[in-house]
């Protein structure tokens, strides 16, 4: 049924989305929030801001360097078995 | 005959439940950090944890009653606020930054 496989799809890419919201927000709860207080203030929402770049980006270069590691480990490995 | 139109409702439903229960857990997690310190026989009874500041020392009051002053109650409150706009901050960056990648490819 191509309709209920697109809905799986749909969901499961929501389901990716809350699960890293879930996640990020706390960690950065962490980083962010010293004394919870009557309102968010500006400087706790930057933090919050920057902590989610800051974490996609580490995410990011953590599979780039992965992939690149793999990539000279295989040439290395081919090279040898001449 | 199962009607996938229900089935998908159905699921969409779980899927809400489920997330409800994460977000809850994390934020009762969080706010018994930030809200209780040593923990007494009952929450009116726990010590707040002291953040940074003055040294709340609670002076002694009439009759030498213990004055307390703020209940964990309060703080759990506020913590569970702002836990909340933590969460909606995030997700909003978060699909900020979905969007400007997309946008880049």
């Amino acid at each position: 049924d191509p309709q209920l496989q697109r809905f799986i799809e749909v969901e499961t890419q929501k389901q990716r989305f809350q699960q890293l919201v879930h996640q990020m927000t706390e960690l950065c709860w962490e980083k962010c929030m010293d004394k919870p207080g009557p309102k968010l203030d500006s400087r706790a929402e930057t933090c919050f801001v920057n902590c989610v770049e800051r974490f996609i980006d580490t995410s990011q270069f953590i599979l780039n360097r992965l992939e690149q590691t793999q990539k000279s480990k295989s040439a290395f490995s081919e090279s040898l078995s001449d | 005959k199962l009607d996938p139109g229900l089935i998908m409702e159905q699921v969409k439903v779980q899927i809400a439940v489920a997330n409800a229960q994460e977000l809850l857990q994390r934020m009762t997690d969080k706010c018994f950090r930030k809200c209780i310190g040593k923990p007494g026989g009952s929450l009116d009874n726990s010590e707040q944890v002291r953040a940074g500041g003055r040294t709340g020392d609670p002076r002694p009051a009439w009759s030498g009653r213990p004055l307390r002053l703020c209940v964990p109650q309060k703080c759990i409150a506020m913590c569970m606020d702002r836990y909340m706009d933590s969460w909606n901050t995030v997700s909003r960056a978060y699909n900020s930054r979905l969007q400007r990648e997309r946008a880049n490819m």
